[in-house]
This record gives structure tokens, C-alpha cells and sequence, in this order.
């Protein structure tokens, strides 16, 4: 108590911020994207000394008690660091071709680099803090540079596709904080008033004193506010577009972390609710709205022209998947939540970076004018065919692993929810597998590009899903049970 | 003299007169549904900042709560003064036309409004019934005003009114706040209060660039990203 803040939260917090200082001076340099990667790859050091440092010391409580890291966020928040230093590497090369092709100004640039650190920082502010009310202002922060960064072309499409996004996860979101002030309404009884109120850990021991109807109120709205982020079904209107007018490493970060980040959110305000009712009532919200995603989603996957809108359909797929197996909630359907959040993260980035390639290459998103990637650049169709395969849950690869288990769990479970499951992984095989064959093999329309691909981050995804489905060490499988157990 | 005559006043009608700023407020919400003119949008909105700065130093006074006077002040400082600044600027700079286009006609957009309040206050009964303050009779309307401004915004075609419904809709929130928990903690506060500064800013920046490329701030000319049929 009263004790400065930890080495490692400084680290893990302080670089991204620090970053985004000097990148808005220093971004358009020609030096910007390698301080990028710099400035990421520190934040994955103190995120990998504070897993250990978890890990070796148990549940972390920080400066007076407004950080709080236990073995399900420092996860999440490992991952975070991760996928955002590798898609660092790749927007290196990426945004020098954006830059080439003149899309991209030198202001555009700083802003580009400036608010990828500012971005990190929030997610890593939402996943570390222990105040559900700064939980709220850090969801809001990286909304609006998300904003920004989804507007960063600033073309037609794009402006169009950032004001819906910021209208939407703006109203969204200020329904979550109607949630948030419901619950501090709720905590004001057990707690009383004061800083220390909205504090999660305080929450946590007296959840069984706050009252159920005022509870089951807020949760409806934090469920509203923060799904809108999630992109649940009815509420996902701006997440395809932002996801195909932005820059392809900003499409990755979204797919990869921010949806997570906002159903961590959710996560924490459905352990204090499960705890104030009786009854399942946002395990049974979140599997309703998580079938929802899954089925809707599958159907439209077929429809898309897009590459990048039919990838950001099938991240509202998975994220429906995940909140299926959260709502249903106990220790195999909560595991299999978290390892298929780690699994999706990890592929979807990859076939981020695979499609921003082979788009650049072709010269357009659309997926009929994008044929014979295997030809020009083998490694390109390579990694975009093997992304596909991995998140359709092909055997060899992670993805299938958890998407066996959530779907064993809803058979012995929920027996009514299986066909619902099965025809929408179903349908959404038929539809992603249909168009990529033809855009990896075929008669080739794709030219040649003024830097070398990245290609590396690409493949030491892959490369992670598949060792992790074949075989999960024992630390990270006892790692994960501990985090599920966390979620009940 | 006269302050030592008004306190015990004060203290007796108190409650009466946070009731009274709150339909104050709820009537405001109203008047920016059915506004067709713009400059006299941002000015409704000014003034519900005005109320919103007014009912919650009151609360502040009666409750003699510290940090609500800083929450006040925060108000008057920038729901009062700054957005409204921010807002009338633009709308020069902007050079837009004076008159709101409503998709829904305004006796429509009345009606749709009464049911809301209506269910607003539905929703809130159980728990204003828990709640110990003595504000909380105003919560019903706080949660009201949220659901107009959400209506209001999805009413109106153009982008400003657009925004200005979305701040309205942060007054309802900082209203509930205060009528259900005196407050939420400072902290959170001035975080809200930042965010929502920020985020004008950077729609007012928007504004500019959807205008650059289209000619207009009507957003019907932002609905070409659509499924395909």
C-alpha cells in the first residue's frame, strides 16, 4: 500500500505512452517505423517480466490499488503486447508501399504512428486497470484513435466508415457508462461512496451484497455499451467497414486485440453480476447474443466482394463463439473461450497482414480481381491459404482445438444450440474457403512491389496456432484453467 | 445578510428545486427534438448545460459534497462555455444552412418521445425505490433525456445536430450521475469530461474533412458502404 507503482507497470504503460509523444514529432521520419517496433517490442519486455512476475508471485495489486493484474488479464495483456509488436513489423514495410502509392501524407504518417502507441496504451490501460470507471475512459480513448486511424486515408469510404464507427461505439458506449454509474449505484450500498468504490477487487468480495435488480439493469447496459466494441450481432453495424477502410496493420490490431479487449471488459462486469443474481441472467444474455453473431455473421460472409469486410465478418463469427462459450460458462467452456481468443488473435492478425500484401499486390480489395497469388509471390498465397485454413479450424491447427471443445461443451450442455453451431461453421467454411482458392491458385493478375513484404510476423503466427494445437505445453494449459476459473 | 436569510430557504425548498431543474431539463430535451434551427440548437444545448451546472451545485449545497462543486464548475466550464464555443464556430466556419432536416416529421418524433420517457421512467421506478439520495426522483428523467438525445440523433440527417445529440446525451449521463450517487468519483469524472472534449474536437475536425470531400455535412451522402443486394 502507498508503494510507487511497479517497475513493470511503468514499463508496460509508460512506453506506449512515451511513444505516442515522440512519434507525434518524430512520425514521418524516415527512422518512425523502426522507433515504432522499438517502442512495441519494449512494451512486450515488460509485458513478459510481468507474466513472470505473476506468474512466480500470484494476483498483483498496484498503486493504491488502481492496477490490478491476475492470471486472466496478464494473458490478455501478454497477447496485446505481442500481437502489436509483430503487426509493428509489419506496418513497417506495409505503410512505406501505402506511403509509395502516395495514400498516405507525411502528417498522415506522424498520425499513424502517434495514435498505434496511444492505441496500445489504452488497451493495455482497459486491461490493467482495477477502476471499472477508467476502464470506461481508457474504452473511450481507444475509440477515438481508432477513429482517427480508421480515417487515416481520409478517401470517401474511409470518412464514411470512421464517422459511422465513432456515431456507433459513441452511442455504444455511453451506454456503458450509464452501466457504470448503475453499478456504482449498486456498490455505494455495500461500499459506500467514494474512490475506492468502483475499484474491481472491492466489487468482487462483496458482490454478493449488491442488489440484483439494479445489477441485472447495468449489466443490460455495460452489455450494450461494450458489445457494440465486441461487434455482437445487432450492434455491428460499423465494425465491417472500419475493418475495410482502414490501413490493413490497423484492420489487424482491431480484429485481433480490440475486440477482445472490449469482451475482457465485459467479462469482469459479468463476474460481479453472476455473483449479485441468482440466476444465470448475463451468462444467458451473453450466449444469446454470442449465437446471434455467429449465425448472422455466417450468413453474410457469403455475400462479401471485400476481402478485408469478409475477414472482419468472420472476426464477428469468432467473437460471437467466444461469448457463446463464456455465457455458457464452467471450467472446459470458459478455457475454450480463452485459448480460441488467443487462437483467433493470432490467426486473424496473420491473415491481416497475408491480405494487406496481397491486396497491395493486386491493387484493389476486391476478391474477384485478385487471382494466382501462389505465382508472383508464393509466400504471400502461402501464408493467406494457410491463414484461411487455420481459422476455418482446420485439424493441425489451434483454432480447431477450441472450436472442438466449445462445441463438445454446448452437446453435453445445450444440446439445442449444436446444429445453430455447426451449419453456421458450416456455412462459413463453404464461404471463405470458396473465395480465397481461386485469389491463392489460378490465372495471376498481381504485380510487383517497391519493398519487400513482411512476411515474418505472418508465419510465426502460423507457426504459434499450429504448435499450440498439436501440443500446449502443461504450465500454459494449467495457466489457462487458473484464468477460467476466474471467469466461473 | 441576504445569504444568512436564503440558506435555511434553500435547505427547505432544495428538493423541490432539484425537481424543478430536472423538468427544466427534460423540457429542454424536448425543445432540441423539435428545433428545426440550428444556432438555436446549440443554444438549447447551452442552456441545458446551464440547468445541468445549476441542479448539480445545488445538490452539491445541500449534500455539502466537495468534489460535486468541482464537478459544477467542470460543467459550467465546458458544457456552458467551451462546447458551445467550439460548436458556434464551427457552424460559421462550416457555413451550413440554418435548417434542420428531420427524417421524421416533428409531431412523429413527439409522440416516439413520450413513449420513451414513459418507459424511461418504467425502468428507473425500482431503482429510484432503492435509492437514499435526495435527488432521486430525478433519475427517471436523467434516464429520459439519454434515450432523447439517442432519438434525436438518429432523427436528424445532418451532422451537427448529430453531434450535439451525442453531447446532449453525456448531460443526461452526468445528470443520472449526480441524481442517483452525488457523483461518480473525480477521477472519473474529469475522465469523462476529457473524453468528451476530445471527442468534439476530433468531430469537429471530421466535420471539415466530410465537407472537403462532399460539399455537405449531410451525412445521407455517407451511405455508400452497404451490403451488396
Amino acid at each position: 500500500m502507498g508503494a510507487p507503482v511497479s517497475l513493470e507497470m511503468l514499463c508496460l504503460l509508460g512506453s506506449p505512452l512515451l511513444g505516442g509523444a515522440v512519434l507525434a514529432l518524430f512520425g514521418h521520419r524516415r527512422y518512425a517505423a523502426e522507433l515504432n517496433v522499438a517502442f512495441s517490442a519494449f512494451t512486450l519486455l515488460a509485458a513478459a517480466s510481468l507474466v513472470v512476475r505473476i506468474v512466480a508471485d500470484g494476483p498483483l495489486t498496484d498503486w493504491n490499488e488502481q492496477f490490478f493484474v491476475d492470471s486472466l488479464n496478464v494473458f490478455l495483456v501478454a497477447l496485446t503486447a505481442f500481437v502489436a509488436t509483430t503487426t509493428a513489423l509489419f506496418s513497417r514495410p506495409y505503410m512505406r508501399i501505402e506511403r509509395d502509392h502516395g495514400r498516405v501524407t507525411d502528417a498522415g504518417m506522424r498520425l499513424y504512428h502517434c495514435m498505434y502507441q496511444l492505441f496500445t496504451f489504452a488497451m493495455l490501460l482497459v486491461l490493467t486497470t482495477n477502476n471499472l470507471g477508467v476502464m470506461w475512459v481508457a474504452m473511450e480513448a481507444a475509440t477515438f484513435t481508432t477513429v482517427m486511424l480508421v480515417a487515416l486515408y481520409r478517401t470517401h469510404a474511409s470518412l464514411e466508415a470512421a464517422w459511422k464507427y465513432f456515431i456507433l461505439c459513441g452511442v455504444g458506449i455511453a451506454q456503458a457508462l450509464m452501466g457504470t454509474i448503475l453499478v456504482y449505484f449498486a456498490a455505494e450500498k455495500a461500499l459506500g461512496a467514494g474512490a475506492g468504490t468502483l475499484l474491481w477487487t472491492h466489487l468482487d468480495a462483496v458482490k454478493d451484497q449488491l442488489e440484483p435488480t439494479v445489477l441485472s439493469i447495468a449489466f443490460v447496459f455495460l452489455l450494450i455499451g461494450y458489445g457494440t466494441k465486441v461487434g455482437l450481432v445487432p450492434l455491428h453495424n460499423w465494425l465491417p467497414d472500419a475493418h475495410a477502410e482502414g490501413p490493413t496493420p490497423v484492420s489487424a490490431v482491431l480484429s485481433g486485440l480490440l475486440l477482445n479487449v472490449a469482451l475482457y471488459a465485459l467479462v469482469r462486469c459479468k463476474v460481479i453480476t453472476d455473483g449479485a443474481l441468482e440466476r444465470p441472467f448475463a451468462s444467458a444474455l451473453l450466449m444469446g447474443f454470442g449465437l446471434a453473431s455467429v449465425a448472422v455473421a455466417a450468413l453474410f460472409l457469403s455475400r462479401q466482394r471485400d476481402i478485408k469486410r469478409m475477414f472482419a465478418y468472420s472476426s464477428i463469427e469468432h467473437m460471437g463463439l467466444i461469448t457463446f462459450a463464456f455465457g455458457m460458462g464452467g471450467p472446459v467452456a470458459s478455457f475454450a473461450g480463452l485459448l480460441h481468443m488467443t487462437m483467433h488473435s493470432l490467426t486473424k492478425s496473420a491473415i491481416f497482414f497475408a491480405v494487406g500484401h496481397a491486396s497491395q499486390k493486386a491493387g484493389t480489395q476486391v476478391m474477384d480481381e485478385i487471382r494466382g497469388l501462389i505465382r508472383v509471390n508464393p509466400t504471400v498465397g502461402w501464408g493467406l491459404m494457410l491463414g484461411t485454413v487455420a481459422i476455418l479450424g482446420m485439424p493441425p491447427f489451434g483454432v480447431f482445438a477450441s472450436e472442438f471443445l466449445i462445441l463438445t461443451t454446448a452437446i453435453a450442455q445445450h444440446p439445442w444450440a449444436t446444429p445453430i453451431l455447426l451449419l453456421s461453421l458450416g456455412i462459413a467454411f463453404a464461404s471463405i474457403f470458396g473465395k480465397v482458392q481461386p485469389m491463392v491458385f489460378g490465372e495471376t493478375t498481381a504485380r510487383r512491389l517497391p519493398h519487400p513484404p513482411a512476411l515474418i510476423p505472418v508465419f510465426t503466427h502460423l507457426a504459434l496456432v499450429l504448435v499450440l494445437g498439436l501440443y500446449m505445453p502443461r504450465y500454459l494449459a494449467d495457466w489457462y484453467r487458473m484464468a477460467a476459473k476466474l471467469i466461473g | 445578510m441576504l445569504a444568512l436569510h436564503f440558506a435555511p430557504l434553500l435547505a427547505k425548498y432544495g428538493p423541490q428545486l432539484i425537481n424543478l431543474l430536472a423538468a427544466g431539463l427534460l423540457l429542454l430535451s424536448f425543445a432540441m427534438l423539435t428545433q428545426r434551427r440550428i444556432l438555436s440548437l446549440i443554444n438549447l444545448f447551452a442552456m441545458q448545460g446551464f440547468v445541468l451546472f445549476l441542479s448539480t451545485a445545488l445538490v452539491a449545497w445541500l449534500t455539502w459534497q466537495p468534489h460535486l462543486f468541482v464537478s459544477a464548475a467542470l460543467t459550467l466550464a465546458l458544457k456552458v462555455i467551451a462546447l458551445p464555443w467550439i460548436l458556434h464556430r464551427l457552424i460559421r466556419r462550416l457555413n451550413v444552412k440554418w435548417d434542420v432536416e428531420t427524417l421524421l416529421n416533428i409531431p412523429s418524433t413527439m409522440l416516439v418521445g413520450i413513449v420513451l420517457v414513459i418507459l424511461a421512467f418504467n425502468l428507473a421506478l425500482p431503482i429510484s425505490n432503492l435509492a437514499g439520495t435526495v435527488t432521486r426522483a430525478t433519475l427517471g428523467i436523467a434516464l429520459a433525456s439519454v434515450l432523447l438525445s439517442f432519438l434525436m440523433m438518429i432523427t436528424r440527417s445532418k451532422a451537427v445536430p448529430q453531434v450535439i445529440g451525442f453531447l446532449a446525451m453525456e448531460n443526461g449521463l452526468f445528470f443520472a450521475a449526480t441524481g442517483a450517487v452525488y457523483g461518480m468519483p473525480m477521477v472519473i469524472e474529469f475522465g469523462v469530461a476529457l473524453d468528451v472534449l476530445v471527442g468534439a474536437l476530433i468531430l469537429g475536425i471530421f466535420l471539415f474533412e466530410i465537407r472537403e470531400r462532399f460539399d455537405t455535412v449531410d451525412t445521407r451522402h455517407l451511405e455508400r458502404l452497404k451490403e451488396e443486394r
